[in-house]
């Protein structure tokens, strides 16, 4: 049962791709497009992965650890719609969390996927969400916990049969 | 123009003190990155959420900043400790004053 409702959900989502993917001409009226409050623009802005990494982390190279678990597929049919699961195998204790996880696909025009941040209530540094893909290219997800210690999981290929940002 | 919004939580209704939930998300927007062109090869402007705020209580819990990369129709899932019955809110803001909030209540025995 529980099972069901899952794929129905889900299913909701896929209607949704292909009604997007189907309507083709589709120009949004952007009646005000301005960046929300917060958003840190010039990281996910940033067009290399360098820059991005030093925007967002202020770091350009951060030790692999396997505390730090990245799920993906190794080859995705469909580069528009990548799911990915990341979890980081550490306490989430007022004194001692993960604060934040950075997602980044290497050579995707912006790199920065998205910034999540936790508190300790979270009670597990997890997320899943779908990102789009260029081409086969390296996923990598970097902890940092609230002491500032940061951790990057180990670099995955997703191999990308159909590019996701396609015109 | 496709649908938009109609935000959607899923989460345990009923938990044990302690116990880690479980919880997903969905909305529809477009999530357009604004470097990809229509068919009349005119550019398709930049239209996606870029923060989603959880809180439980009325208490920050968790948020997320998303880029262009995101999939179109975002689906996101996270974890939280159920310590205490109540109510999770989630708000997602796209970069055209797009706002949109769900709500999801949970007891906690």
């Amino acid at each position: 049962m529980e099972q069901m409702k899952r794929r129905k959900f889900l299913g909701v989502s896929a209607v949704g791709m292909a009604a997007v993917a189907g309507s083709g001409v589709l120009v949004p009226a952007i009646a005000n497009a301005a960046n929300v409050a917060g958003w840190p623009a010039a990281a996910f802005d940033a067009k290399k992965l360098d820059e991005a990494m030093k925007d967002s982390i202020d770091a350009t190279s951060v030790k692999t650890s396997a505390k730090v678990r990245l799920t993906a597929p190794t080859i995705a049919e469909n580069g528009a719609a990548v799911p990915v699961t990341v979890d980081v195998d550490h306490p989430m204790t007022a004194d001692d969390y993960i604060e934040s996880v950075y997602l980044y696909v290497d050579h995707n025009p912006t790199p920065l996927a998205s910034a999540f941040h936790f508190t300790p209530d979270s009670g597990h540094a997890y997320f899943q969400e779908r990102i789009k893909m260029a081409k086969t290219d390296m996923v990598r997800a970097v902890a940092r916990t609230n002491k500032g210690v940061m951790m990057s999981s180990k670099p995955q290929e997703i191999k990308v049969t159909i590019g996701g940002c396609g015109g | 123009m496709a649908a938009i919004g109609n935000p959607m939580i899923r989460m345990a209704s009923h938990a044990k003190k302690g116990q880690i939930v479980e919880v997903r998300s969905l909305i529809m927007n477009p999530m357009t990155t604004g470097l990809s062109k229509n068919k009349a090869g005119k550019l398709i402007p930049a239209h996606f959420i870029q923060t989603v705020t959880v809180t439980f209580n009325s208490k920050p819990l968790c948020n997320v900043d998303w880029s262009t990369a995101i999939s179109a129709n975002p689906y996101l899932a996270f974890k939280m400790r159920a310590v205490e019955s109540g109510t999770l809110e989630m708000t997602w803001k796209d970069n055209t004053d797009g706002v949109w909030s769900s709500k999801a209540a949970i007891t906690v025995a």
